[in-house]
């Protein structure tokens, strides 16, 4: 080291300095190069990638739900339609803590367990700047108290929606079916991108049946959005298209009058124009107000209306299997004229009960002391069992069982609704696949009045007698008579289709069925005479009174003493006017006791309010 | 005639700078920098026309500073630095005890009239105590010199470091190093220090940094690690430099920072609005504009008469530097996000009245070599 110079160099010091100085102007130079090459690689090498990250940033793909399609009658009366209704909606990317935030919600109003459970499913699925319904159908006080306290919750949204209400409440609703909140099962079964907005979805009924044309296809919307998931503009759209709208071939007058004809009974009325298979009314009873459904039934309700043992949502009208009792008995009366079995004039000695050769058992008919010497003619007007145990004796199993079925007895209508069910038209093909056994003689006799493994729906038996009022023509019955478009304004007509077309060998035969059946109700001794006074039109019908209880062999019916869960099915099938029908009903009225004094009366009421009406 | 009436205007302009001891060049470039640094936070802050007024007042009340302090003698400058550097630690301990919190750092003084941050003082005052230090020394400087000097920078360096603020920290000890370095501190002791202080690192990284801060560096090195946490901002400032290709998508056109997606867009974030709307071709310019300003300063520091000056002009002239290059680093992701505004652009008031006062320093460095002269 060089011993320290005490005298102050200033040229040597400040070309010291100096040297620093342009070292660190070269070092600048680099650093500089290296934040410009930097901004060469984000703005020009890499434009494209980031070009893209900022669009997506700021453009979002919204749904636009399309307004569901309306169902009116076939006079054009509304029965299902779509009113606004306010519904709390939180977009979860919005709220810091979301159960926090619900916990607060909960102070101002009240949501269910699955009000919360479907909300959480459907923040899974959805994505996070979208809303999703968390309560719909506030009533008035909610949204208000909502809207005072808003501006504390950040994320959380009043909207008001169009969501599906059915002005008539009840009626109708087994025809109609109800939609509800779309679930992640609905999703596996429609294409989820056209549901992306959608908040209900047809669950049963029509609702669900026709979901394809009611629901409409999703709009999309392009817009503009900030880094909070506020929308600023839009920027491209195309618009949802509305679902249709479906006419029905009910008739809602038509639907009431059947409803109030009920009155507290259960059980169903099922009414079809036999020219083209048009359902007019199609009851079961007790009903249920589709309206709770929409947004959600509570649990209690929901609980309360399925342990209900009058079970008003179960559709007893396309679900429910009874046996037909009596009102086969125009239906194996043809089978055996057709079938060349019996002639119209043979008589049979009814003495009260009918015995198979070599058996004891004995087969009672409804009338203990008997009906003397019938007729076929007789036999049908006051419902004679023995001569049917004889004609189904004399038949065999195979010929009623095969003519039946041309008649639909024992297959599916195919109506256009949901939930429907085949009933039994038994045979021993029948019975060998369901029960593994072979058939018995007595079988074929209690099959013979409608009994034992027999069973029909209301819908069937409504449109098995539609078959007999047109000789055999059968139409697949059907509640949609035509589609309005809401694309084209072009309404689709359904056309009617024959599904059955029975060919008489004689025309005189279905005459002659035809006039018994007349006389049930007009003859004097026809069981539903009761029905005839101040009838405008003739009826052609048919009573019914089905066992739900076994009676031993020698023990006697007795309504009184039996409870009401086992006394008779009641059921009347009918047509008229009966020289150019325009309308067939079939009753049940369950555990209604007798056809002719229960069901007979629900189905005059029925086709007066259709034929005997002021026009 | 035209022309001679030109110059003669010119030269009354030329007189009344010279008056007023400020160097034209240095001063245009300024203006012109402020110019941009208004209209683009117009832009910024969502066509705030309050924020701009407000931002236009604060470059008015930061130029008067200027030509006030480069009008005070430089033999005055330098006798005051030690009482500048001592008020300046003082009033950081005192934040320390009274101070204000802020966003999570204690960095504010409330004096009642008015609140400020003392760091901001030793960001003038760490430069000139050294300067005016090493500049009564011989130099090259020695290891008696230097140890003097580090522990002249670390006392504030570490306080400010615990505010915590860390982009002043590095700013201020910047400032204070790049003194030592522009006096010759001998390369093989430039080394040994720098060997030094990454062996210190870890230490550092667990005694000096705070959870956030050690967060901010993690991210840095891999911001896609948590894309709506602490790497939100990087990522959306990434993304709008990115997205602005060569000549940007305009101005107040930028989608990224109109609609909010890159955050502190009129603060430290505010050169991602600007690569943005300007694009590349933009971006270049601004950042030539910087580095002319710089090269003047550096001119400035080598044409000065004394070491005081030649120190003082070349240290400040380097931290105006180091602003800008934290800065860009920072939003175009090669830097930790340490809170370093982009000088004379960024809204906010003291760091741009002490950036203004150190050009007046720079000016007043300028005018005394003349008065030598």
């Amino acid at each position: 080291m060089s011993p320290r110079v005490h005298l102050r160099d200033d040229y040597l010091e400040s070309r010291l300095i100096r040297r620093r100085l342009v070292f660190s102007a070269v070092f600048i130079f680099v650093l500089i190069t290296l934040v410009l090459g930097r901004l060469y690689v984000l703005q020009i090498v890499d434009y494209a990638h980031f070009s893209t990250l900022s669009d997506s940033n700021r453009v979002r793909i919204k749904a636009l739900p399309p307004t569901r399609g309306l169902i009116f009658d076939r006079n054009g009366v509304v029965m299902a339609n779509n009113l606004p209704s306010y519904r709390l909606e939180i977009v979860s990317e919005q709220v810091d803590d979301i159960d926090l935030t619900l916990q607060q919600l909960s102070r101002y109003i009240d949501f269910s367990e699955q009000d919360l459970k479907r909300f959480k499913e459907a923040s899974h699925r959805r994505r996070p700047f979208e809303s999703i319904p968390l309560k719909l159908n506030l009533d008035d006080t909610e949204v208000a108290r909502l809207a005072v306290n808003l501006h504390q919750f950040k994320g959380v949204e009043i909207n008001a929606r169009l969501t599906r209400n059915y002005p008539l409440d009840e009626l109708g609703v087994h025809a109609l079916g109800y939609v509800g909140r779309v679930d992640t099962d609905d999703l596996t079964k429609v294409d989820e991108a056209n549901y992306a907005g959608t908040s209900h979805i047809g669950k049963l009924g029509l609702e669900k049946f026709y979901e394809d044309e009611l629901h409409g296809r999703v709009g999309i919307q392009q817009v503009e959005v900030n880094a909070r998931g506020r929308t600023l503009r839009v920027l491209s759209e195309i618009p949802p298209v509305q679902g249709n709208n479906l006419y029905l071939t009910i008739d809602s007058k038509l639907q009431k009058a059947a409803e109030l004809a009920f009155g507290d009974n259960a059980g169903s009325v099922v009414a079809i124009d036999p020219n083209n298979g048009e359902i007019l009314a199609l009851v079961s009873m007790p009903t249920f107000d589709p309206n709770l459904f929409v947004n959600g039934i509570g649990v209690d309700l929901y609980s309360e209306l399925r342990d209900s043992l009058r079970r008003p949502l179960f559709n007893r009208a396309l679900s429910g299997q009874y046996p037909p009792g009596s009102t086969t008995k125009p239906f194996y009366g043809l089978a055996g004229l057709e079938n060349n079995t019996i002639s119209k004039n043979k008589k049979v000695f009814c003495r009260g009960y009918y015995l198979l050769p070599n058996e004891e058992r004995r087969y009672r008919d409804w009338k203990k002391e008997g009906h003397g010497l019938v007729d076929m003619k007789t036999a049908i007007t006051q419902s004679c069992d023995v001569y049917f145990y004889d004609l189904a004796y004399s038949q065999g199993i195979d010929k009623m069982s095969a003519f039946m079925s041309e008649f639909g007895f024992g297959v599916k209508t195919s109506i256009d609704s949901t939930g429907e069910k085949p009933g039994i038209m038994p045979s021993r093909e029948w019975k060998r696949k369901a029960q593994g056994m072979i058939w018995f003689p007595g079988e074929t006799i209690i099959t013979g009045i409608g009994q034992g493994a027999m069973l029909v729906t209301p819908l069937q038996l409504a449109n098995s007698t539609a078959a007999m009022a047109l000789k055999g023509k059968r139409y697949r019955p059907y509640l949609v008579g035509a589609i309005d478009s809401s694309q084209t304004d072009l309404v689709r007509e359904i056309q009617p289709e024959v599904v059955g077309n029975y060919q008489l060998k004689r025309e005189q035969n279905w005459q002659h069925i035809h006039k018994s059946m007349v006389n049930v109700v007009h003859g004097l001794r026809g069981t539903a005479r009761g029905i005839n006074r101040g009838l405008k039109y003739k009826v052609a019908g048919k009573t019914g009174t089905a066992q739900v209880y076994g009676v031993a062999q020698d023990e006697e019916y007795d309504a009184e003493t039996v409870a009401d869960k086992l006394r008779d099915h009641a059921l009347f099938i009918s047509y008229a006017p009966a020289e150019a029908p325009r309308i067939a009903v079939a009753v049940i009225v369950e555990n209604g006791g007798s056809g002719s004094s229960v069901a007979a009366p629900i189905a005059r009421k029925v086709m007066d309010a259709y034929l005997d009406r002021p026009s | 005639m035209s022309h001679d009436i030109n110059s003669e205007q010119m030269s009354v302009t030329r007189r009344l700078l010279d008056a007023l001891r400020l160097d034209p060049v240095l001063l245009a470039l300024l203006f012109i920098l402020s110019a941009i640094g208004v209209v683009l936070l117009y832009s910024a802050g969502g066509s705030d026309v309050d924020l701009m007024i407000r931002q236009a007042v604060r470059l008015s009340v930061a130029f008067l500073l200027l030509v006030v302090v480069a009008n005070i003698p430089l033999r005055l400058i330098k006798k005051a630095s030690f009482i500048l550097y001592l008020l300046g630690v003082m009033l950081l301990l005192a934040v320390m005890f009274f101070g204000e919190v802020g966003k999570g750092a204690q960095r504010w003084l409330d004096l009642g009239f008015i609140r400020f941050q003392p760091s901001e003082i030793l960001k003038l005052a760490v430069p000139m105590v050294v300067a005016a230090y090493l500049s009564n020394r011989l130099l090259p400087a020695g290891w008696k010199e230097l140890i003097v000097s580090v522990v002249l920078v670390m006392i504030p360096v570490i306080l400010i470091a615990r505010q915590p603020d860390l982009g002043t920290a590095i700013l201020v000890g910047s400032a204070g190093f790049f003194v030592l370095f522009l006096a010759g501190v001998r390369w093989k002791i430039m080394m040994i220090l720098g060997v030094l202080l990454s062996l210190m690192a870890p230490l550092l990284w667990k005694v000096a940094l705070r959870d956030y801060q050690r967060e901010r560096i993690l991210t840095l090195l891999n911001p896609e690690s948590d894309p709506l946490g602490a790497g939100y901002h990087i990522i959306q400032s990434k993304i709008a430099i990115g997205s602005g290709g060569v000549y940007g998508k305009g101005w107040l056109n930028g989608t990224q920072s109109q609609l909010d997606f890159v955050p502190e867009r009129s603060t430290d974030f505010i050169f991602s609005v600007f690569g943005e709307e300007f694009g590349f071709f933009g971006s270049v310019l601004l950042i030539c504009l910087y580095v002319v300003i710089i090269y003047r300063g550096l001119y400035v520091a080598a044409s000065s008469s004394d070491n005081f000056g030649r120190l003082l002009a070349g240290a400040l002239s380097l931290t105006f530097f180091v602003y800008l290059f934290v800065n860009t680093s920072m939003v175009t992701g090669m830097l930790p996000v340490v809170g370093v505004p982009l000088p004379l652009i960024s809204y906010g008031g003291t760091s741009m009245v002490t950036l203004m006062m150190g050009f007046g320093l720079i000016m007043a460095i300028r005018s005394s070599k003349r008065f030598w002269n």
